[in-house]
């Protein structure tokens, strides 16, 4: 199919996965830095799927009701707390699993959203603006690529914060000493659970942004199949990312750009084997995941209290 | 509401089987009327897309006089269909049931259609079989790319540059169908027009579609249509992109105010309408029913702000020549790897075009 490829067609397929790295990029980023926190105190919340699905509705709810997006992005990111609060509590009982309790949350959330969000699939909520970058480029394509939802930049400035934080705060060396030592923190007089609670429902508000993002920006409307599994890979992402803030940005940058691998290339007409094309960020994870596993520093950076690592 | 009904309905069937016994009479004591049809859908009634087709369609046979509507939505293909078409037949009455989804029909419909030979079934995908499948179950299926060759039609007159993108979910025959239909279409008014097809891989992929979306309209293309589930993001980034759009199973109008040309829909109504009196009637229902204009089966959406005045006179006159028969695939047509795929004029409902797997030469794209 060569033949078919336009000039410059290399051209518009980077500019698509550039277009594509920071558009698709943003729940993950979410997400993963949710799910971070929640991990750097030493516990998994794999239910962050049903936080983002949960936000994702409610943020759309909450812009079509009240007008405002933004109230939106308030509102999901509450429900996300409350979700992550819940999972923190449950966890907290003795001889609870936080494997087993996340994966119930994940179709508690998705369930809940699928319910209540049965009135919000027709009507249509005020969207977030996006920020106009690219205008000055004066090509339609890099215009559009270089759109760019404030919520990237928030989600890049946390990033940077919790990196920071986790290096030169009292809070930040809490929470890790928490995640790699539960007696060591006891020892301290910090109180563990608590902790974890925090972390776990702070991390909860975040993936509540990350649905926000979907349903009121990229691709800006709700129905149940807006996340297809998005929350999930998210949290694979910070596994991934070795636990680095800054890393999660990294590769949910990398996880976008490949997603938009498939169809920006089918767009330029190298569309035999669009499948494999399409499996390009699955594929990507699972290389980098091997690669990184065989490092001794993996291991080394993974918080000791993990229920995976134990 | 119809949520507290499945779960009402589903705790009375699988337990309390003595409450079953006492509402059972009542609720044929109620149901005055001779049709009751329970309408089975796989996803939400609102999707902008397929099943709220159906719901409308529905919607309109409530209006027709001793029809009683049950429905259900968001049912899976799975086990639970089987449960929600029983509990239509013994709790609602239902004489007909409508099951909307491609994989209830195997083995659901044909296991029920056997348990149940007093009730009709009919299933809207062409698989009902004369030789293997029960006489009370059957297939009612509009040719859609009838009204897709009609959108092409009006997208040729409408686009400056003739290309159109499509984004399209898997490549199945139906799925193909339209695609090369839209292509006939623009190229019987634009000789020139191309259509760029990408395919997301599954029925509904929201970030993918809207991914697609872009990257077509990155592409060049001053239209967009698709096929896959529910065509509200493609339609929604489409107009955002500031391109026209063309629609898909049902209205999208409202979703592109700037851009909308016109919409291919289905027209469920005219089967739904006569399947209900047929049963008034005593008569036996079809057990195989296809069409696309010729039947009114299928219509298009009104005309939006996209269209050239031009596009729709072409578009009308296009349906009514679908209305009387005018075929759409012309002989000779060649794909576009080259090798001859239509060599004479098919009738539009030839069984040869059900089973095709190519793209003719002026897609750009590939089903592999």
């Amino acid at each position: 199919m060569i033949d078919v490829v336009q000039d410059g067609a290399v051209v518009t397929a980077l500019i698509a996965m550039l277009g594509g790295a920071i558009r698709v990029s943003t729940p993950f980023m979410f997400v993963a830095l949710g799910e971070c926190l929640t991990e750097k105190s030493g516990r998994i919340n794999l239910g962050l799927e049903g936080s983002l699905v949960l936000g994702a509705m409610i943020a759309y709810a909450g812009s079509f009701l009240t007008g405002s997006p933004w109230a939106g992005v308030l509102f999901a990111g509450c429900a996300g707390l409350v979700l992550g609060a819940l999972h923190g509590f449950i966890c907290k009982l003795p001889k609870v699993n936080d494997i087993a309790v996340g994966i119930a949350f994940m179709s508690f959330g998705t369930g809940l959203a699928f319910f209540f969000g049965k009135p919000y699939i027709q009507p249509q909520a005020p969207r977030l603006e996006a920020i106009h970058l690219g205008d000055w480029t004066g090509d339609h394509r890099l215009a559009q690529a270089l759109e760019v939802n404030p919520l990237f930049f928030v989600g890049v400035a946390l990033a940077v914060f919790m990196w920071w934080a986790f290096r030169n705060t009292r809070w930040g060396l809490i929470v890790r000493m928490t995640g790699d030592s539960a007696p060591a923190a006891k020892a301290m007089g910090v109180s563990v659970d608590l902790v974890r609670f925090l972390a776990t429902a702070v991390g909860g508000f975040m993936a509540g942004v990350g649905g926000a993002f979907l349903s009121l920006y990229y691709p800006g409307s709700w129905n149940q199949g807006l996340s297809s599994g998005q929350g999930l890979m998210a949290v694979a992402l910070v596994i991934f990312a070795r636990w680095g803030p800054l890393r999660c940005i990294l590769a949910a940058l990398l996880f976008g750009a490949a997603g938009a691998l498939g169809p920006s290339l089918q767009s330029v007409g190298i569309s035999q084997g669009y499948y494999f094309f399409n499996a390009a960020p699955y594929i990507l994870t699972l290389f980098i995941m091997v690669a990184s596993a065989r490092s001794k520093v993996s291991a080394r950076e993974a918080p000791g209290e993990l229920s995976i690592t134990k | 509401m119809s949520r507290f009904e499945i779960s009402r309905r589903s705790l009375i069937k699988t337990g309390l089987a003595g409450i079953a016994a006492s509402a059972l009479p009542m609720r044929i004591a109620t149901a005055a009327s001779p049709v009751t049809v329970g309408i089975v859908y796989v996803g939400p009634r609102d999707d902008f897309g397929w099943n709220q087709a159906h719901a409308v369609a529905a919607k309109a046979l409530k209006g027709v006089s001793a029809v009683t509507v049950v429905e259900e939505e968001n049912v899976p293909e799975t086990d639970a269909v089987a449960k929600s078409m029983e509990s239509m037949i013994n709790l609602d009455g239902a004489n007909l049931v409508l099951a909307t989804s491609f994989g209830y029909y195997n083995p659901f419909v044909v296991d029920l259609a056997k348990k149940y030979p007093k009730v009709e079934f009919r299933h809207a995908a062409p698989l009902w079989s004369k030789d293997k499948d029960p006489k009370n179950a059957g297939s009612y299926f509009p040719y859609l790319n009838q009204a897709h060759y009609v959108n092409g039609v009006a997208a040729g007159l409408s686009s400056p540059s003739g290309k159109i993108g499509f984004v399209a979910a898997k490549p199945i025959p139906s799925v193909l169908s339209n695609i090369n239909s839209v292509l006939l279409g623009a190229r019987s008014v634009k000789p020139d027009a191309t259509v760029r097809v990408i395919f997301t891989g599954d029925w509904s992929l929201p970030v993918r579609e809207a991914e697609a979306t872009n990257a077509l309209v990155d592409a060049g293309c001053d239209v967009i249509t698709c096929h896959v589930d529910s065509p509200k993001v493609v339609i929604q980034t489409a107009e955002g992109r500031g391109v026209k759009t063309l629609g898909h199973n049902a209205s999208q109008a409202p979703l592109a105010p700037k851009g909308f040309i016109t919409g291919a829909e289905y027209k469920w109504e005219t089967i739904y309408k006569s399947f209900a009196a047929d049963i008034a009637a005593g008569k036996t229902l079809p057990n195989f029913l296809v069409g696309g204009f010729d039947k009114d089966m299928l219509q298009n959406t009104a005309y939006g702000a996209g269209a050239s005045d031009a596009a729709k006179k072409a578009a009308d006159a296009a349906i009514a020549g679908l209305k009387k028969g005018d075929p759409i695939y012309k002989g000779t047509l060649k794909d576009n790897k080259g090798n001859v795929v239509v060599n004479k004029t098919y009738d539009n409902y030839d069984p040869y075009l059900d089973g095709m797997n190519w793209l003719l030469e002026g897609v750009q794209g590939s089903i592999t």
